[in-house]
């Protein structure tokens, strides 16, 4: 090893003494992991330990006063065998699947305009950062924004009612599925925009040029050419609204009014019960799950390029 | 000049339709509920306004029964300005690290990107649990430090990433070729190019801390950040003095960015006026 790297060292640092060049190449050989150490400390601290803690809780004994270390499978049989499990993951899919679809219709048709139709690249900044800045207000502030939207004696209500078309509120838009969804879209949809329109970004104009040329026409145009290159943008986009909307529990809370349940949910409200031990074993499926989906979106797609 | 005229054809206006429809679906209920937030004493929750005046702004520091909402906004404050610190340094370090090869540096990516793909609940139940386990008090500046900081590291990681993608190492080189050491060639010339970057890295640290609910819920010990205030209010408070919060937190988190952006600004101006002074 030395023999390597020592060679090389002395090309770059000529006039130095050999024992100054192994010295500093065995520094030069350190950095790398002193530099990387704060990133790794922390998130082996705070990430990995901490989920290998949720996996061996997972297996542990609980009554209603304290959590005992022990080895059970109680938790997962209590936990797999339930039908409330399966019907509530079977809605937090449902959440997931009609979120990923809408956001995904709206990032990809916003993105396209933005960086296929928007010709200066000012106006493109500009508009780009438009659709950025509610991104960065509260999650929580921007849910209850819909209340007065939706609500009983809401815009929306009250809207529709004076020009006629209903002549009694519509008591689903607020606290039911109807309001988590949007409220999801309302969320994520720039997790769909900014990845999707920073792979259209990359796309060579050349190729859209050509297949104009060659006479596609612009719906061909964008199923044949723009699609297929703005598959990692696509890709990176549905992993986090995916993973996201599987692991939240606020919003559902928030906006279903407790009408509807969600993985995350069950998750929250074992941990309010202080059922450990079970929350951990749901925590351990949850990550399964949301595992097998990130790992078969990345079979389909190979994102690797777009770092 | 004709691919232009086509493009402004039909479709460009349905586009820019669809566009401005996508802006008003994502401003449209911030603003209400800001013009909400003025409503009169005897205003409710939706319209029609009862009256225009500031009276849920000064209920909101008012009334304590409501909650410590100025104690959770300093902190909040507090702990988003020492995520912002950790982030910009650790994914700077961590960044340049990357850029050479070293032991474990691919397990060290994929953990990074496993941090953002995990569920927040199951970082908060996890250090909750950790930290319950070894008999460690959960504190707001110290586990909930560090659940934050699983979320903001890996997205600052990938901005660094691209930000060295995009950087010459032919200015590094000429540093060297001039007799700068790696610390001077670092300070003068690599820190000075990434700056601007830098500053996006700190926003993006700062706001994702002072926004972050999931992972705060058990990691925040006996003091509320502001995210759990406010989420306590929704469950209790059914009064404008809701939407005052909501004006203001989104006010404060509109002068963030604005400070941000005018500050990449000024460093972006300062940059030209240099190189154009020394051409």
């Amino acid at each position: 090893m030395t023999a390597s790297t020592v060679p090389s060292e002395a090309s770059s640092a000529s006039a130095a003494p050999r024992g100054d060049g192994v010295r500093r190449s065995t520094l030069r050989r350190v950095v790398p992991y002193l530099q990387a150490g704060p990133l790794a400390l922390t998130l082996l601290v705070f990430l990995l330990i901490p989920i290998l803690t949720i996996v061996a809780v997972s297996f542990w004994d609980y009554d209603s006063i304290r959590i005992y270390p022990d080895f059970v499978l109680t938790n997962y049989e209590e936990l797999l065998t339930s039908p409330v499990t399966w019907k509530t993951y079977l809605n937090t899919v449902k959440f997931a699947a009609l979120t990923w679809v809408i956001t995904l219709l709206i990032g990809f048709t916003v993105a396209y305009f933005l960086a296929f139709h928007v010709q200066s690249t000012t106006w493109q900044m500009v508009l780009f950062l438009v659709c950025t800045i509610p991104f960065w207000t509260s999650n929580i502030i921007r849910m209850i924004s819909w209340i007065p939207f939706l609500g009983r004696n809401g815009l929306l209500n009250s809207g529709l009612i004076s020009a006629g078309l209903i002549d009694q509120p519509l008591e689903f838009l607020l606290f039911s599925d109807f309001a988590v969804v949007l409220a999801f879209v309302h969320l994520y949809a720039l997790f769909m925009v900014v990845p999707i329109f920073n792979s259209m970004m990359r796309i060579d104009r050349a190729l859209v040029e050509a297949a104009r040329d060659g006479g596609a026409s612009a719906a061909q145009v964008v199923w044949n050419v723009i699609l297929p290159l703005a598959k990692p943008g696509i890709a990176i986009g549905s992993i986090f609204v995916v993973t996201l909307v599987m692991g939240d529990f606020i919003t559902v809370r928030l906006m279903s009014g407790g009408q509807s349940a969600s993985i995350g949910l069950m998750i929250a409200n074992e941990i309010s019960l202080l059922q450990y031990p079970a929350a951990a074993a749901n925590a351990v499926v949850l990550l399964a799950v949301v595992l097998i989906m990130v790992v078969a979106m990345l079979r389909i797609v190979d994102i690797r390029k777009e770092l | 000049m004709t691919g232009t005229g086509t493009r402004r054809g039909l479709s460009f206006y349905l586009l820019a339709a669809f566009f401005g429809l996508f802006v008003l679906f994502l401003y449209g209920p911030i603003a209400t509920i800001t013009i909400l937030s003025f409503q009169g004493p005897e205003g409710g929750l939706t319209f029609p306004m009862n009256g225009v005046s500031l009276h849920w702004f000064r209920n909101l520091f008012e009334q304590q029964a409501v909650g410590d909402f100025g104690g959770s906004f300093r902190r909040s404050i507090a702990l988003g300005l020492t995520v912002m610190v950790l982030t910009v340094l650790f994914s700077l370090l961590a960044g340049f690290a990357f850029r050479r090869r070293f032991l474990g540096s691919g397990a060290l990516f994929y953990l990074a990107v496993a941090s953002l793909i995990v569920p927040s609940i199951l970082v908060s139940l996890g250090i909750g649990l950790l930290f319950n386990i070894l008999g460690i008090e959960p504190t707001w500046y110290g586990s909930a430090l560090g659940a934050h900081l699983t979320w903001t590291l890996p997205f600052g990681l990938l901005i660094v990433f691209a930000i060295f993608n995009r950087f010459n190492p032919a200015y590094e080189e000429a540093a060297r070729d001039l007799g700068a050491t790696p610390w001077q060639t670092v300070r003068h010339v690599v820190l000075p190019i990434l700056l601007p970057s830098l500053i996006g890295v700190g926003l993006f640290g700062f706001t994702l801390s002072y926004d972050e609910f999931a992972r705060t819920l058990m990691t925040a010990g006996s003091f509320n950040t502001l995210p759990l205030e406010i989420y306590g209010m929704t469950t209790n408070v059914t009064t404008p003095v809701l939407y005052a919060l909501g004006t203001l937190t989104t006010l404060f988190s509109f002068t963030v960015i604005g400070l941000f952006l005018a500050g990449v600004m000024i460093l972006r101006r300062r940059r030209l006026r240099r190189t154009g002074a020394a051409a």
